[in-house]
């Protein structure tokens, strides 16, 4: 293991591999290998720098210096000008979208994307290279198992998670010291440690990242959960989807047992344990967690009602303790740094932090981890850089399919676990995608509900037939077919749905039409009574139209229309005949004038 | 099976290897070479070379080794700056990679500077 004097930080993550890091990295060590600089400059392919937007990000250290969307041509220069004579390559280095500020002398912590930021679940990923055990052990890896292990009784383990105040990152919120507690006082010949990594929602990568970029982290705090409640066997439930984090938990779980970090007689206290991985195949009802424990034993996924809840009788019929990856992903910290610790950070009743995934209509699109308690704008605004083209906020989606969405005047709202279902939403994983005025929120309902009816199971009624309903009457609405009386419908399937569905999908499959009802029922009245979509959104509610003082009659947008609906003189204005008009935009986006809107 | 003692050395091992990856710099001593063409021509890159063999076979934690452009004194070079925590840069100047391993042992080890090497010592000259 020499000593180098500058590593090269590739992110290996999903959305940088997808942008061409991997050509990067190869780029690098071929151009650092032709400038004889390999015993010098060593290239390491790390997890996601949260930053995604920005991809493919490559950090160069000791300066720091950070590169964003480095293209393969762009390495030669990095290699002759920075690592061969020490000049930082200015234009390639990150510029904030909101100020333009680069950050050449700035430290990564400094950037206005990091700078709200407190990375606990995520500290490791951009940091360490996954695939190398050695790197997280420098990163006090696996401290917490040997103190945990060497140290602690199991009661004491189990109190220190239970008062560090730490809830499920899954979505649902429970205590997690509370689900160890249950599952420590089950009496079993057998128990199991399980970790959901089914992440399904769309938009949704934490966990994704988490897996991809420091897997041990992972492995570590199921050993540790395994000593608290007496399992000696986990299974990790993963997505065939997520390729990387299978690929690279598998590395991790081979090296784990290389150095009896796994296996038989861990440290030599008589404690055994070892993991298992478990591909899903892409449902979304696995995420559930009783349908996640029936995948695991080979069986069709499909939940099952509870009681009897997994810590009495889960995975085999056995006790089981089930924990979502982001929630691991704290436990080793909680070990090592204390629950007071822990418990400083947050609100009085979700302490910590939390990870979102932010999509949609923003600049920076990545992973953020922020402490409990933050508010939506700070996240928005202050971390996410706002809308892109000056659009307006409209809302922000939160907990995915299950979640609801907010709208602007409840920015203000510190997020937390609580706040959320206060406010007509709820934490779900941390997907958070947010919506400007182009967005119909009629729409957006139809788009979730759409994704629950593709993954319902089918087992129950309600959310077999009750969600198709829901789905068939917002079809209905935002083509112009809505009826008086069909938002009253709505909320009378929803809150039957939510009432009686057997599993978490169901009951919370209605939340985006509830939620958008609450917040944007104008919008649904609308579409109803007026035939109209106030986003200008959907196709049958809208017409183009050509202002006749704009128009030049240059006749641009008479040749692009692929129905010959556009007719006129030339320097002529010229009209649409919305009984040929496709809806296709096209001659909106040719036209130079502005002459063309939607109403 | 690797026991408790034979992981912490793994993890300092390890440290020192990605020690520059670390955000807090506070305790890291800088070796900084200046590498611009002038530095190149006159010989910095045997002498980065040197101190980096150097700090390997020391096994030195809290050491790195960084290049920087060119800061005008290009008769002097090639130039290296030794940066301990908490104490005012060092400038070395007609560096060669025989005068390194004193450099190392008396200045970075021992923290006292090998004055006739400095600046200060060529300018007095």
């Amino acid at each position: 293991m020499d000593i180098y004097r500058a590593h090269v930080l590739c992110c290996g993550g999903t959305g940088c591999t997808s942008s061409g890091s991997a050509q990067l990295i190869e780029r690098f060590e071929q151009k650092i290998a032709e400038n004889g600089l390999e015993k010098e400059v060593k290239v390491i392919r790390t997890g996601c720098f949260g930053l995604c937007e920005a991809g493919p990000v490559v950090i160069v250290y000791p300066e720091g210096t950070f590169y964003s969307r480095v293209k393969v041509e762009d390495v030669d220069e990095i290699v002759s000008e920075h690592l061969l004579k020490g000049r930082k390559v200015q234009h390639l280095v990150y510029s904030d979208h909101a100020t333009h500020e680069q950050n050449a002398n700035k430290a990564l912590a400094d950037i206005n994307f990091y700078k709200h930021q407190h990375r606990i679940a995520l500290r490791n990923c951009g940091v360490i290279d996954p695939e190398n055990i050695d790197e997280y052990l420098a990163f006090d890896g696996y401290k917490a198992l040997e103190k945990a292990l060497t140290t602690m009784t199991r009661e004491q383990v189990i109190e220190e998670v239970l008062k560090s105040g730490l809830r499920g990152r899954g979505g649902g919120g429970f205590p997690t010291g509370l689900k160890w507690k249950f599952a420590a006082a089950s009496q079993a010949d057998q128990k199991y440690v399980a970790c959901n990594a089914d992440e399904g929602d769309p938009g949704a990568f934490m966990d994704r990242s988490v897996l991809e970029g420091d897997p041990h982290a992972v492995l570590e705090a199921m050993a540790i959960a395994g000593y608290a409640i007496g399992a000696s066997e986990g299974y990790i439930y993963v997505r065939a989807e997520y390729p990387i984090a299978v690929k690279r938990l598998e590395i991790a779980i081979g090296q784990a047992r290389d150095y009896g970090l796994l296996g038989k007689n861990i440290f030599d206290t008589g404690f055994d344990f070892d993991i298992q991985i478990r591909l899903g195949a892409g449902a979304f009802v696995c995420g559930e967690e009783t349908a996640l424990m029936r995948s695991i034993e080979g069986k069709r996924g499909e939940p099952t009602p509870r009681p009897p809840f997994p810590a009495v009788k889960g995975l085999f019929a056995k006790p089981t303790m089930l924990n979502n990856v982001e929630t691991y992903a704290n436990v080793a910290q909680i070990i090592l740094k204390g629950a007071d610790w822990f418990a400083s950070m947050g609100t009085e009743k979700s302490k910590g932090t939390k990870v979102f995934a932010l999509g949609g209509k923003i600049n920076n699109t990545g992973l953020v981890e922020v402490p409990m308690g933050t508010p939506l704008r700070t996240i928005i605004y202050d971390i996410g850089g706002g809308i892109p083209g000056g659009k307006k906020f409209k809302a922000v989606q939160t907990g995915g399919p299950s979640g609801g969405c907010l709208p602007a005047e409840l920015l203000d709202t510190p997020v937390d676990y609580d706040n959320l279902i206060a406010a007509g939403s709820m934490m779900g994983s941390g997907g958070m995608i947010v919506m400007d005025e182009d967005n119909c929120m009629v729409d957006i309902a139809r788009f979730f509900l759409d994704f629950t009816v593709d993954e319902s199971c089918g087992k129950c009624a309600p959310c077999r037939i009750g969600t198709r309903r829901m789905l068939e009457i917002l079809q209905r609405i935002v083509s112009g077919k809505g009826e008086e009386g069909d938002i009253e419908k709505l909320e009378n399937l929803a809150n039957t749905i939510k009432a009686t569905a057997l599993c978490g999908l169901g009951q919370t499959a209605p939340n985006p039409v509830l939620s958008t009802i609450k917040f944007f029922r104008h919008e649904y009245e609308a579409h109803i009574r007026d035939k109209k979509c106030p986003a200008h959104h959907c196709q049958a509610l809208l017409s183009y139209v050509i202002d006749p003082a704009k128009c030049r009659g240059c006749t641009a947008c008479a040749r692009v229309c692929p129905g010959g609906a556009i007719s006129g003189e030339v320097k002529q204005p010229h009209v649409i005949d919305p009984a040929k008009c496709l809806k296709c935009g096209a001659c909106m986006e040719k036209c130079r004038f502005g002459a063309i809107s939607k109403v | 099976m690797k026991s408790l003692a034979e992981l912490q050395a793994i993890r300092e091992k390890t440290l020192n290897r990605i020690n520059l990856r670390k955000e807090d710099e506070s305790d890291v001593t800088r070796v900084v070479i200046g590498m611009a063409t002038c530095g190149i021509a006159a010989g910095a890159r045997p002498v980065m070379l040197a101190f980096m063999d150097e700090i390997n076979k020391r096994g030195l934690n809290h050491v790195t080794v960084s290049q920087t452009g060119c800061i005008g004194m290009c008769r002097l070079e090639p130039m290296v700056d030794v940066i301990t925590p908490g104490n005012e840069k060092v400038t070395y100047v007609h560096m060669t990679p025989e005068k390194v391993g004193r450099v190392v042992a008396e200045h970075i080890v021992n923290g006292r500077p090998v004055e006739e090497y400095t600046i200060g010592a060529a300018e007095d000259k």
